[in-house]
């Protein structure tokens, strides 16, 4: 009986964790001034929500923005990362540890160690500061994400079912739409949610690459949350975690069994 | 087409993507750090910037914070997460619920929760305003500093909240893959509930746990904004001091900041090191 208590103790207690620090973010978006030593806000209020959803914030704006970011990001990576993930998942050949090796390089060199560097490159042919440089810059993690998952899709796919479709006289485009498409379909389609999620949360690429000329709304949060505007910090915070909720409810039942070690890429 | 030349073929786009700018990322930021920069009418190479940062005390005192914030929140946050997936394991209600919030937590981006753990923990935040309220303290001075502290307390906060749910999904991954047969085999052998777990699951968890953590301490080491939010101004986190460096007015600084970078990027592929041997020994899907 004791073990019984002191175990949901423990649930609650992690429960309670998980969604603790998010609390005083939703409570600022509808505090109208909240002064210490006060636990609750004096007045309530919907103005940092009308002033995030207007026109003239521009928070709105930067939404959209970061939303084109990476979807791009996303589609660049798929086009890229399926093919690779096909040669990871279904052969052997030499130097394929190495190249798997350069696949988890970018999930563990902390992104400033390149951030430098890239920069430099980008400088050079004229694509710091633009959207396309800051989309460029995010397939160095998303790339590796997709390329890995992918792997592990294609490993359990048969290439037997596109030979047979071959041998019975599809074209090689034919064969993609109906065998391979379908069989690679659901795990291509988390993949690239997550894949959305990794682009979605940057932080210091953007920074850096955009040189302050590409505003997402990580960079609007934090430029928001120094300035001491926690009532417009709170709501645009809640407005960034939005797209991540969204992709679990629509994963919720991959996510907890096999895919658990898809969320892996969402570190970064 | 040979299977070769396949297989080149379908490597080809991501390994250019790679190469292009990850490895030459690299590669410039450690010929800068060399003091190999001809716009800046530096022509090295040589190691007089890495001098520079060893013979200047913020960076040896940075590093040393890096380093304790990497190892604090990885042990903590492992230890944990050992406890959090055994836990989740079992049946009990509420199960679902639970489950939910540690998988919402992994798509919460690191600087969001930074902030509200800023707006938690801070001397004016709720769990101060609860002290006041409990006649504990009577102003915001009387509140231990738990954030932008030198200990960075906020920041170890932070990641244990963060990477908790990060290696509690791996481990449950690890235990779905493993089922319950060797528990049941050993305790049918006389072994305790510890000595199963001990000598048992442990060790079987084991090579996921260690890439699990690898990937949580280097993410730790080499973030920014998290240190950003919660750090305080002096001694900065090491990825934060190199910013600062990157972006001084003074561009002689540049290869000091180039420099910095190449000691996290050592760092991280000392850890890819760790990674691979821990991945190679099992547990291939960790991650």
């Amino acid at each position: 009986m004791r073990a019984d208590r002191l175990r949901l103790l423990a649930v609650l207690a992690l429960a309670l964790w998980m969604i603790l620090p998010i609390l005083p973010l939703a409570v600022w978006s509808f505090a109208y001034g909240w002064r210490f030593p006060d636990l609750l806000p004096q007045d309530w209020s919907l103005r940092a929500w009308s002033f995030a959803l207007s026109g003239q914030s521009g928070i709105l704006e930067s939404f959209a923005l970061t939303t084109l970011i990476a979807l791009a990001t996303t589609f660049l990576s798929a086009l890229i990362g399926v093919p690779a993930g096909r040669a990871l998942g279904l052969y052997r050949f030499r130097g394929k540890g190495l190249v798997t090796l350069l696949f988890l390089a970018p999930a563990v060199v902390p992104g400033i160690a390149i951030t430098f560097g890239l920069h430099g490159i980008f400088l050079r042919l004229g694509l710091a500061g633009t959207v396309t440089g800051v989309i460029l810059a995010h397939l160095v993690p998303v790339v590796p994400y997709m390329t890995l998952v992918m792997a592990a899709v294609f490993s359990r796919f048969d290439p037997d079912l596109e030979a047979q479709a071959r041998s019975l006289g599809a074209t090689p485009w034919q064969t993609f739409r109906a065998v391979t498409l379908p069989a690679i379909l659901p795990g291509l389609l988390t993949a690239a949610l997550f894949a959305f999620l990794v682009s979605w949360s940057q932080y210091l690429l953007t920074l850096a690459i955009g040189g302050g000329r590409v505003q997402t709304l990580p960079l609007l949060l934090f430029s928001f949350a120094s300035a001491g505007r926690n009532d417009i910090t709170g709501a645009v915070g809640l407005l960034y975690i939005l797209p991540g909720l969204m992709v679990l409810i629509l994963t919720a039942r991959q996510v907890t069994g096999r895919g658990a070690a898809l969320a892996g890429g969402l570190r970064p | 087409m040979t299977d070769r030349r396949r297989i080149a073929l379908l490597l080809a786009p991501a390994l250019l993507v790679l190469g292009g700018l990850f490895l030459t990322g690299l590669g410039l930021t450690l010929l800068r750090s060399l003091r190999y920069f001809p716009a800046l009418g530096l022509t090295g190479p040589d190691l007089s910037a890495y001098a520079a940062i060893l013979a200047a005390p913020g960076f040896l005192n940075s590093l040393a914070l890096s380093l304790w914030i990497a190892f604090a929140s990885t042990l903590i946050a492992a230890g944990l997460a050992l406890g959090a997936a055994l836990l989740l394991r079992q049946t009990f209600p509420g199960r679902a619920l639970v489950s939910f919030l540690v998988q919402m937590n992994l798509t919460i981006p690191h600087i969001v929760g930074a902030i509200g753990i800023l707006y938690l923990f801070s001397q004016s935040g709720s769990f101060a305003r609860l002290a006041h309220a409990a006649g504990l303290i009577s102003g915001p001075q009387g509140f231990p500093p738990l954030t932008q502290d030198p200990f960075a307390i906020g920041i170890i906060l932070l990641y244990v909240w963060k990477e908790l749910p990060f290696i509690t999904l791996i481990l449950l991954a690890n235990l779905q893959t493993l089922g319950n047969d060797h528990e049941a085999v050993a305790r049918s052998l006389g072994a305790s509930r510890w000595q199963t777990f001990r000598h048992v699951l442990l060790p079987l968890l084991m090579p996921g746990l260690a890439a699990a953590s690898a990937l949580v301490f280097a993410f730790a080491f080499g973030a920014y904004e998290v240190p950003l939010v919660l750090g305080a101004y002096a001694p900065k986190a090491l990825p934060v001091l190199a910013w600062q460096a990157w972006t001084d007015t003074d561009l002689a600084t540049r290869p000091e900041a180039m420099a910095m970078a190449v000691v996290i990027a050592l760092i991280g592929l000392a850890l890819l090191a760790l990674v691979a041997r821990a991945l190679g020994r099992g547990a291939p899907d960790a991650c």
